[in-house]
């Protein structure tokens, strides 16, 4: 954390790049950090966590350890990304915005990522799935699942 | 630091060693290997194939052979794609394992390897990028670099011209002559709303203040739209130089580019492009002892579609809830921190430095009477070349979905295209031939928009798609506004209740007012556009909305509480393949028989619709 602020002056216009950086690195905003962001920029913790509830990239809970991401975004929709959102969820019996009791998955609805070219697509952590189908989802969640680590 | 009689000299002497790049008879023995590095083409995979060719070529030790990153070559459904210069020849879906064979046979050897090259619509083989009909229609201003160069080294920006257009403008040009130039061009703003651009300069110009910010809009909010992210990691110093440009004109000194955080690339490749400027001496104090000072910094967005709004974008780059500011004041009086601000979209940028070095004139020769230039589409849908196009306005819809986009797939036919994402409209077979620009678009009821383009086949319900427009909107709503808020909820809900067979007689004309209400008392853009897709669906498609409303029906299958599927036996011919890919196998037949689908077991997912070859089955 130090060393996340440590890289901003204390400006409060760069409560946002800060948010980021720890999204990123944690998953999610944990509640210790925000105290620190807002001592460290002199900011209330009501207006953070203002901030936080309004950029739907910041969670307040953490993501599983293998966030699936399927992309509503129109060139995806229009190809029928909501059948491979709607596999996902029977498949994982999570409904989006949720994580799996084992913490092993969470599920989100994104917007556009930037792939159209590839659509359908959906994401694993970092890594894109374009052009996908029902199974290619499948094939993707059951690899995690046969292989633990 | 690099001295300006430096930089002229790595131009001069980058430029003849990459002539190979843009001149297929380019006098060299060397071999350049172009690999997609776009979005597009990293997602399957050619970060591998650009580390393969690169591990091959020092094992078997090849002289004179260069493997290079590029940005988006536009053709990104035909992704991952290799380009190997100067002769031009172009590889289409490799994979990894290809390295070896391209390497062996091209370029050891001299021959084609045939069973990479891509097929065209017409089923004709082509070897070069020009010859593909997805390129014909095309001009490249904005794009000029994207796929020729390498976008992390600023040389290879240098060597094209790169910052010629700055050194222009800093020692021969007076910033009213400057600003004079882009008003002469006939630049309109390519973020949405096409105002002229150098007006906005000149207003900005004029506004009174000791401190001025430049900002570009990076936040690309239209989902299926990836022109901005294309242009940022293909050629992210066009942007830088022509913010530099637009800082020296309108008198300020720091440049802000707000970015989308879910476009992670082109985030690190304008960071490492601010960074090479400042290392190259081009951004910083004095530059160029020219006396004109510039530094820019990258503030990321997280992930809020109203951001993409100047006021709101303005409030996120200063840390709070993008919520947007009432206008007037305009950004061009109190802006970033309160003061003058000028704000442009990224592709509006990416024009700047081309009308620079080639005149307003040459600019204004291209387009139509009142939008003057090209513009960039991401083509995307139901449609077969999808991808990045950019083509001269007055282009018709035509023209791009059939000449450059190859048309629809699977045999179906057109049924609508939107342009302007949430906030534009569709348009229908009979505007097909509606020249693309500004004025025309809005005429029929859509809008420019920023250039998402999506096209759509018959098998796509439009109340539905207004249905998942007003979805969009609704979740992205900031809430500032009750009529934005609370409006487009119950506009939402009414289409929920149509779509689900318990839409009444009046429906229609109840949305028609909540449109015209909502658009007039909404603060700003995004409540005041947000009906549009529901208002254009109406005019062009009314009668599909009274289909569902009267008869409960959903013609193109998509409404699934709406659904019966049936096969019509005429055009059955029995191929099994709607039974096999059932997945709760309500289906039954055999095999060259007509098939039969058992309603109760039958869970309407359409999945029977799309895989019978013979579109016998409706719904
Ligand atoms: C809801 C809403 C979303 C917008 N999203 C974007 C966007 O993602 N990118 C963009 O450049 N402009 C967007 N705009 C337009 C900007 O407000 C602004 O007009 C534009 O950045 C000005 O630049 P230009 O004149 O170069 O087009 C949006 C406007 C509204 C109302
Ligand atoms: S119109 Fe909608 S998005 Fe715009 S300020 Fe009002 S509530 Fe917010
Ligand atoms: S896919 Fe079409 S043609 Fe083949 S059996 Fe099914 S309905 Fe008949
Ligand atoms: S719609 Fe789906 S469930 Fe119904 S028959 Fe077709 S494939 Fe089977
Ligand atoms: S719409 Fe899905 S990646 Fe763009
Ligand atoms: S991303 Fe490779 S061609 Fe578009």
């Amino acid at each position: 954390m130090q060393e996340i602020l440590g890289k901003y002056s204390k400006e409060k216009s760069n409560l946002i790049q800060i948010l980021n950086e720890v999204q990123e690195y944690y998953g999610y905003i944990p509640e210790n950090a925000q105290v620190e962001i807002s001592e460290y920029l002199s900011i209330t913790m009501a207006q953070i966590y203002g901030v936080i509830t309004f950029y739907s990239r910041f969670t307040l809970k953490p993501r599983g350890k293998y966030h699936i991401a399927v992309c509503l975004g129109t060139a995806c929709y229009v190809k029928g990304s909501e059948k491979i959102l709607d596999r996902a969820k029977e498949k994982l019996g999570i409904d989006v915005g949720e994580t799996t009791k084992d913490g092993k998955f969470s599920l989100e609805a994104t917007r556009c990522i930037g792939a159209c070219g590839l659509a359908p697509v959906f994401t694993v952590n970092e890594e894109v799935y374009g052009k996908a189908t029902v199974k290619t989802l499948d094939e993707a969640i059951d690899k995690i699942m046969e292989n633990p680590e | 630091m690099k001295t300006l009689e430096e930089i002229n000299k790595i131009r001069e002497e980058k430029r003849k060693e990459l002539d190979l790049r843009i001149n297929t008879s380019a006098d060299t023995r060397e071999k350049h290997i172009l690999v997609c590095h776009g979005t597009g083409c990293t997602s399957s995979k050619s970060t591998q194939i650009i580390e393969n060719f690169r591990k091959i070529i020092e094992e078997k030790n090849i002289e004179n052979v260069r493997v290079i990153q590029t940005g988006c070559f536009g053709l990104c459904a035909k992704g991952p794609i290799v380009i190997i210069r100067p002769e031009d020849v172009f590889y289409a879906m490799v994979t990894p394992n290809d390295c070896e064979e391209i390497i062996e046979k091209h370029i050891q050897n001299g021959e084609i390897v045939q069973r990479l090259l891509c097929k065209d619509i017409d089923n004709k083989t082509v070897q070069k990028l020009d010859e593909l009909n997805f390129y014909k229609k095309q001009k490249r201003i904005a794009l000029k670099n994207c796929g020729v160069i390498d976008p992390e080294n600023i040389e290879e920006y240098i060597a094209f011209d790169g910052y010629k257009a700055l050194e222009k403008v800093l020692f021969h040009m007076t910033p009213d002559e400057v600003i004079e130039e882009i008003s002469a061009s006939g630049l309109r703003g390519r973020g949405g709303a096409g105002f002229p651009t150098g007006r906005k300069w000149l207003f900005t110009k004029m506004a009174e203040g000791d401190q001025k910010y430049v900002v570009c809009n990076a936040d690309e909010g239209d989902p299926g739209a990836f022109m901005d992210r294309s242009i940022l990691e293909g050629d992210p110093h066009c942007v830088v130089e022509a913010m530099m440009i637009a800082g020296y004109s309108v008198g300020a000194n720091k440049g802000y580019i707000y970015v989308r955080a879910e476009y992670p690339i082109a985030v690190k490749r304008f960071q490492k492009a601010i960074d090479s400027a400042r290392e190259y001496g081009i951004l910083g104090k004095n530059i160029w002892n020219s006396g004109f000072d510039f530094d820019l910094e990258v503030r990321l967005g997280a992930g809020a579609f109203v951001c993409g709004e100047e006021t709101a974008l303005l409030e996120s780059i200063e840390g709070k809830r993008g919520q947007p500011r009432l206008k007037p004041p305009f950004p061009a009086n109190e802006g970033l921190f309160g003061k003058p601000t000028l704000i442009n979209n990224v592709e509006t940028y990416a024009n700047i430095t081309k009308i620079i070095l080639n005149g307003a004139k040459w600019y204004s020769s291209i387009g139509t009477e009142k939008s003057k230039g090209t513009k960039v589409f991401a083509l995307g849908g139901n449609v077969n070349n999808t991808g990045l196009v950019e083509v001269p306005m007055g282009t018709t819809l035509r023209e791009i979905v059939y000449d450059i986009g190859g048309g629809i797939p699977n045999g179906r036919d057109f049924k609508a295209a939107q342009t302007g994402g949430p906030s534009g409209g569709c348009i229908p077979k009979e505007h097909l031939d509606t020249p693309i620009d500004y004025e025309s678009l809005q005429a029929i009821g859509s809008m420019m928009g920023s250039g998402g383009l999506i096209v759509m086949d018959d098998t796509k319900c439009m109340v539905n798609l207004a249905k998942f427009y007003l979805g969009f909107t609704v979740d992205e709503s900031c809430g500032k506004c009750t009529p934005c808020r609370i409006g487009t909820k119950r506009m939402l809900e009414m289409l929920e209740k149509i779509t689900e067979g318990n839409g009444q007689k009046g429906d229609i004309e109840k949305l028609e007012n909540l449109a015209v209400n909502i658009k007039a008392a909404s603060v700003c853009g995004l409540g005041q556009s947000a009906p549009n897709p529901v208002l254009s669906t109406i005019k062009y498609f009314r009668e599909e909305y009274r289909e569902h409303i009267d008869f409960k029906e959903c013609k193109a299958g998509e409404c699934k509480a709406l659904m019966k599927l049936s096969i019509d036996p005429e055009l059955c011919r029995g191929c099994g393949l709607c039974k096999r890919n059932c997945p709760v196998d309500a289906i039954s037949g055999e095999v060259k028989q007509t098939h039969i689908i058992d309603q109760e077991k039958c869970i309407k997912c359409g999945t029977c619709i799309t895989k019978c070859p013979f579109h016998a089955i409706k719904g």
